[in-house]
């Protein structure tokens, strides 16, 4: 633990970069970039919380009030792609930027002008994608799936949605290479794989999905646009095609993708609990083939996204146990963090209170997901409200809550500062107010019957849609509190112990100072 | 002692929260009016039982241990950290309980799945943004229908109040009589549409240029409102389903006096 690196102070030899904006034009340092990623994705979370917002107001009150039906689905389109690609993916890829290499022991990424390159990538994609509001026709309206053929008939907002996703999924699958390579050949001597800390694992392994699910998805954009505007038929029936075969591809990607987006949740949720309970994880080895495993399920499961397509008895029984197998490692990673925290020593600083949050609403989240696996309940809650709430527990409780507890866990170790833990725990309370208010009713109204996508609902649903509108207004203001935590802390926050969390164990808080120079394990650590 | 009692406290009337949940129907799925949606039906009720078990299994543990073992309390943090037995314990336990939860389902899959001989037999098309109606077998058989919402635009505009069907209403309802197995064949003219009847615990998708197919058999008369499922554009929240059961004496009347009228229907569809 006393072992920080001798080179705290003079580290000054190649410390000198450009400043202002060419700095992070033409940075290669993973630091800058990881920085550029989370400053990214949360401009787009609050682009797509504000188109959210939106929905929520039009949903206050039965009848048509804000948004006309078209520019409603709009909402809903550019909600859900910004929300998945622009906000929750690149969140995660600027945390492998950060801290992969300080974990490992690596003085940076593997291809550091390829990971420049991945980031601005993205800013093009974003822009392409929010400026198709303006075009003729408006953004694609098809739902965030963009299910031909209705995706077939919108106008150049399709087109640019598709080269937006198109470009997005370059710069996934360029992160990814990064990452993967940087991870399998950059650790320091002595840190074999079993030895790496859980966020390198669940990223290492992410990386792989999404190594092999991009392409596909670049593929069922490419064919869409054919059909398009170059006469093929490929999800056309009158031309010899099948709308349904869009659903196959579309979902061979689209559900490795919701795990792409909930590993390094458990990565990161399996680095702050130990810390805060002082006490090493629980089966590490255990977790490590359960992230294997989920990972290699998530890729026989797709079509319990179409249990209503139509498809054979035995193609929806298949679906359905191979569907119901991924609670068993799931529930796996549970136990083990509450194995974690049994006799631990806990504390409960923002993080902490973020993953426990995470546990809890996850575990909902995967119940309803068991809920939604068995076909004949599926029959009755797929494309309603019970879908939203269930993906909304994963997603938002899932993915979000970890990324806020890794931000409060390392912004000491990034910025050598602490954020003001009062208001941090006021982000956790409200925030976890805000979301079951917004999203527990939900489960309600899919079971009575609101189908999902629709601008305008029958009196019965009336009162929980105006209480999850509440709630959606009021998470969307706490987010907020975040940004303003964030700023306070890097402005002007209190200066950082060297260990400003006595459990942790990881290289980033045992071998550097805080804040990590800029240029960190120039010279690599041994790991016993 | 007193978080103790608090806590059971807090345990209980949560409890009778969750299962008031599940009783009241508002807050469930619509009763059930056919074999398929009873099963869903019940299904569902014990899956969130068990859910309800585990929940309370897992948590009770996790929040013992937020409580008791802190930092704050002087707890000394224990040093285990792997247990094989309890670890294939807790993968074997969850592998039995998804059986019990599949053995009932993997039934229910197999009868919704059998649309074999039917007594009558309606296609419906889903268009942009209505559905259109064809009985092609059965008595009834030539009837052939469009359906719309008749809910008034000024009312979804707000410039007149919402009545109790707002949006789930239509000019013509589709009518069959009680205790009959009906076959749905479902395609669609241009998007994909989804044809959905909760309380007959159905819901297929209309693929255009493909043929699916679904079955119920209601349980008694009555009239079951659905919605479309499936995004399929601009007023796709404005193309409700509304099924009216009829006894067979009062269905055999509605066949007859649809009479000439459906033959007309039926030659304004081939000439569209």
């Amino acid at each position: 633990m006393a072992a920080v690196h001798g080179d705290a102070h003079g580290h000054g030899h190649d410390d000198h970069h450009p400043s202002g904006i060419m700095r992070w034009i033409t940075t290669t340092n993973h630091k800058d970039i990881g920085t550029m990623y989370l400053w990214f994705s949360f401009a787009m979370f609050l682009t797509g919380g504000t188109l959210a917002l939106g929905i929520r107001a039009e949903l206050f009150q039965p009848g048509i009030q804000i948004l006309q039906p078209e520019l409603f689905n709009q909402f809903t389109t550019l909600h859900g792609l910004i929300m998945v690609f622009g906000a929750i993916m690149p969140a995660f890829v600027g945390f492998a930027n950060w801290q992969v290499p300080l974990m490992i022991g690596a003085p940076d990424m593997a291809f550091a002008r390829m990971n420049n390159w991945s980031f601005w990538l993205l800013p093009v994609a974003a822009t392409l994608l929010v400026s198709s509001f303006f075009v003729p026709g408006g953004a694609a309206a098809g739902g965030w799936t963009f299910y031909p053929p209705l995706s077939t008939q919108g106008g150049l907002g399709v087109d640019l949605m598709i080269f937006s996703v198109h470009i997005l999924g370059a710069s996934s699958i360029m992160g990814s290479i990064n990452i993967i390579t940087t991870i399998l050949n950059m650790r320091a001597p002595g840190m074999t794989l079993m030895k790496m800390p859980m966020f390198v694992w669940t990223w290492l392994i992410t990386a792989y999905l999404l190594v092999l699910v991009m392409p596909v998805l670049a593929g069922v954009v490419t064919m869409l646009l054919t059909d398009r505007h170059f006469g093929t038929s490929f999800f056309n029936a009158a031309g010899g095609g099948d709308p349904v075969m869009f659903q196959h591809i579309f979902w061979f990607f689209g559900h490795p993708e919701v795990y792409i987006m909930i590993l390094p949740s458990f990565g990161i949720v399996s680095e702050v609990i130990p810390t805060f309970s002082r006490k090493p994880l629980f089966g590490y080895s255990s977790m490590v083939y359960a992230t294997a495993s989920i990972a290699i399920l998530s890729c026989v499961v797709w079509a319990h996204h179409m249990f209503t397509a139509g498809m054979p008895t035995v193609g929806q029984l298949f679906f359905m146990y191979a569907t119901m197998l991924i609670a068993v490692p799931t529930g796996v990673k549970v136990f083990n963090w509450t194995a974690t925290m049994w006799q631990g020593s806990m504390s409960f600083e923002t993080p902490m209170l973020f993953s426990i949050g995470f546990i809890f609403l996850f575990v909902i989240g995967g119940f309803s997901g068991v809920i939604c696996a068995i076909v004949p309940i599926d029959i009755q809650v797929q494309d309603t409200y019970y879908v939203i709430a269930h993906f909304h527990y994963v997603l938002v409780s899932g993915s979000l809550f970890a990324l806020f507890a890794g931000a409060y866990y390392w912004i000491p170790k990034w910025t050598g500062r602490m954020y003001n833990e009062t208001l941090g725990k006021w982000h956790f309370w409200l925030s976890m107010f805000f979301f079951n208010l917004t999203f527990f009713v939900q489960h309600f109204l899919g079971l009575a019957g609101m189908p999902r996508r629709i601008p305008d609902y029958n009196l019965q649903f009336a009162d929980f849609n105006m209480v999850s509108s509440i709630g959606a207004f009021g998470f969307g203001l706490t987010q907020l509190l975040f940004l303003y935590v964030m700023i306070n802390c890097i402005r002007s926050g209190e200066k950082a112990a060297q260990m400003p969390w006595d459990g942790a164990t990881t290289l980033e808080w045992t071998h550097l100072p805080t804040p990590a120079p800029y240029h960190s394990f120039e010279k690599p650590p041994v790991v016993k | 002692m007193r978080s103790k009692s608090a806590v059971t406290l807090a345990g209980v009337s949560a409890l009778a929260l969750y299962s008031s949940m599940a009783l009241g129907s508002k807050y469930n799925l619509p009763e059930p009016q056919s074999v398929i949606a009873k099963d869903i039906y019940d299904q569902h009720i014990i899956l969130m039982w068990i859910c309800l078990v585990i929940f309370i299994g897992v948590f009770g543990v996790m929040f013992y241990s937020v409580l008791k073992h802190r930092k704050s309390l002087g707890y000394k943090a224990a040093n285990f950290h792997h247990s094989t037995a309890v670890e294939i314990i807790w993968t074997v336990i969850p592998c039995l309980i998804l059986v019990v939860m599949a053995w009932p389902a993997t039934k229910t899959v197999i009868a919704m799945k059998d649309t074999s001989s039917p007594d009558m037999t309606i296609k419906a098309t889903g268009y942009q943004w209505m559905w259109g109606y064809d009985y092609l077998q059965g008595e009834g058989e030539g009837i052939s229908f469009f359906s719309k919402l008749s809910t008034t635009r000024a009312q979804i505009e707000n410039k007149a109040p919402k009545g109790e069907n707002y949006l789930l209403e239509v000019d013509n309802r589709v009518v069959v009589p009680v205790g009959k197995k009906v076959r749905i064949i479902l395609t669609a003219n241009d998007v994909l549409h989804a044809w959905w009847v909760p309380a007959l615990g159905i819901k297929q998708d209309a693929i255009p240029g493909f043929i699916r197919d679904t079955w119920f058999k209601a349980d008694k008369p009555g009239i079951y409102r659905g919605q479309c499922a499936e995004l399929c554009g601009k007023d796709h929240g404005f193309m409700p389903i509304v099924v009216e059961v009829l006894e067979a004496a009062e269905y055999t009347k509605w066949v007859a006096a649809q009479g000439t009228s459906a033959v007309k229907t039926s030659m304004h569809v081939e000439n569209k």
